[in-house]
């Protein structure tokens, strides 16, 4: 067993944990945030993807041990008070989810995009980026669509702002 | 996944002291192959030792005609530098298609390099480019580094701490992706060099890992052209057949992906 602390949603946490305990068990497990899934068995379908210090990663694919330390934010950690993230607000205005089980990876990679793109995002990057998320609901188009709303938004707020 | 023991290394001598230390040890870098493997408990090491917090296997700089980078360097890092788009863009291209977005936020080129995955990208341009790796023992060539599927030089207890590559006059890479894996079923990595010399190596496809393809780097010595290689094709008796794709398809994909390179690199 291991204390493994972090911030978590700007939150500082520990936990005692074995060493071998993946970043998305700590998330759910020992703090409880369920919003961070686990789609697959194999690091393919990004339902856990999550930022760390600022860059999305799987949490399926990473020790808990190897994020002590480090700044984690969880799809809980977009929404400022009441107010949805605007890319949480984008997939819901253009119906980005249909069972919503992909969503929260969906989104946090889809933040992680607009991050390092800003307004650049075409439809071709946007599916490019996307390759580690899957959706069996077959709802790309959709999310696609929300994706490039945000960051067209986004980048608008973010000129506003200048 | 098995229990293991996880150990944070904060410089290469204190990797290398607790690795000794361990019973059945292995390091650890983006873990994006080492912990995936354990998860489906096709490896148990007992402890792991994290190099991802030593600070010189980190980072990439210009060091006279080549660049130097550190071993834990991400590939979404060598995609993003300036200095390896501007100077060797066929590297930062193969580094921005390796798997997907988190996978390059975390895999680093000393672990694709160090567990030589036959259908991983980086062997090829560390073969096409003439990279030296250097390890905390010694320095050796990409080509007697890479000494088969999974196998490298590397002893159980080396530790890559950089891979240097030469500027080159051009340089790119065209591989046809496995749509489900996004691993090379076939990767061309081609490079002239400034002496003139062509490099032509090949990941993805081949039973023994990378290797290079003399005829395609003859004819493009005297012709730098798709043209020059599209009637070259590689033996189907070397290539590797899987339910992905046979030995034929393989072979027919190198001549392929090595047009498409050529195209790119202009």
């Amino acid at each position: 067993m291991t204390k493994v602390a972090m911030t978590l949603n700007g939150k500082k946490v520990q936990a005692d944990v074995e060493d071998r305990t993946l970043l998305v068990h700590y998330i759910r497990e020992a703090q409880g945030l369920t919003g961070t899934h686990v789609g697959c068995d194999t690091s393919q379908c990004g339902a856990c993807v999550v930022h760390v210090n600022g860059k999305a990663v799987k949490s399926c694919s990473m020790l808990a041990a190897q994020a002590a330390d480090a700044e984690v934010v969880t799809v809980e950690g977009l929404a400022k008070g009441g107010d949805l993230h605007p890319v949480q607000a984008a997939f819901r205005e253009h119906h980005g989810l249909q069972c919503g089980f992909c969503t929260p990876g969906m989104i946090m990679t889809a933040v992680d995009m607009i991050n390092r793109y800003g307004g650049n995002l075409d439809e071709k990057t946007i599916r490019h980026e996307l390759e580690g998320n899957i959706c069996r609901c077959t709802g790309y188009q959709n999310i696609v669509k929300a994706i490039k709303s945000a960051a067209d938004q986004m980048s608008a707020m973010k000129t506003a702002a200048e | 996944m098995y229990e293991t023991n996880y150990h944070r290394a904060g410089t290469l001598d204190e990797a290398a002291s607790l690795f000794s230390k361990s019973d059945d040890p292995k390091f650890l870098s983006g873990g994006q192959t080492l912990i995936a493997t354990m998860k489906q408990r096709l490896a148990a090491p007992s402890d792991l030792i994290d190099l991802g917090h030593v600070p010189e296997m980190h980072g990439i700089c210009e060091d006279g005609d080549a660049i130097a980078i550190g071993a834990t360097t991400t590939h979404s890092e060598v995609a993003a530098s300036e200095l390896v788009r501007s100077k060797i863009p066929g590297l930062a291209k193969l580094a921005n298609g390796i798997g997907d977005p988190a996978v390059r936020h975390m895999g680093t080129i000393g672990g694709s390099v160090a567990n030589n995955d036959p259908a991983a990208d980086y062997p090829s341009a560390l073969v096409a480019l003439g990279a030296t790796v250097s390890t905390n023992k010694r320095s050796l060539p990409a080509e007697d580094f890479f000494t088969g599927m999974f196998d490298t030089a590397l002893e159980e207890d080396e530790i890559i701490v950089s891979v240097t590559f030469p500027v080159v006059e051009k340089s790119a890479y065209a591989k046809y992706p496995n749509p489900a894996s996004r691993y090379a079923m076939a990767g061309v990595f081609v490079a002239k060099h400034k002496d003139g010399s062509v490099k032509v190596a090949v990941t993805g496809a081949g039973q023994d890992g990378v290797f290079r393809v003399a005829a395609m780097e003859s004819a493009l010595s005297s012709n730098w052209s798709a043209d020059a290689v599209a009637d070259i094709s590689v033996s189907a008796d070397d290539m590797m057949a899987d339910i992905h794709g046979s030995a034929a398809y393989r072979a027919n994909l190198v001549t392929v992906m090595a047009k498409r390179a050529l195209e790119a690199a202009g």
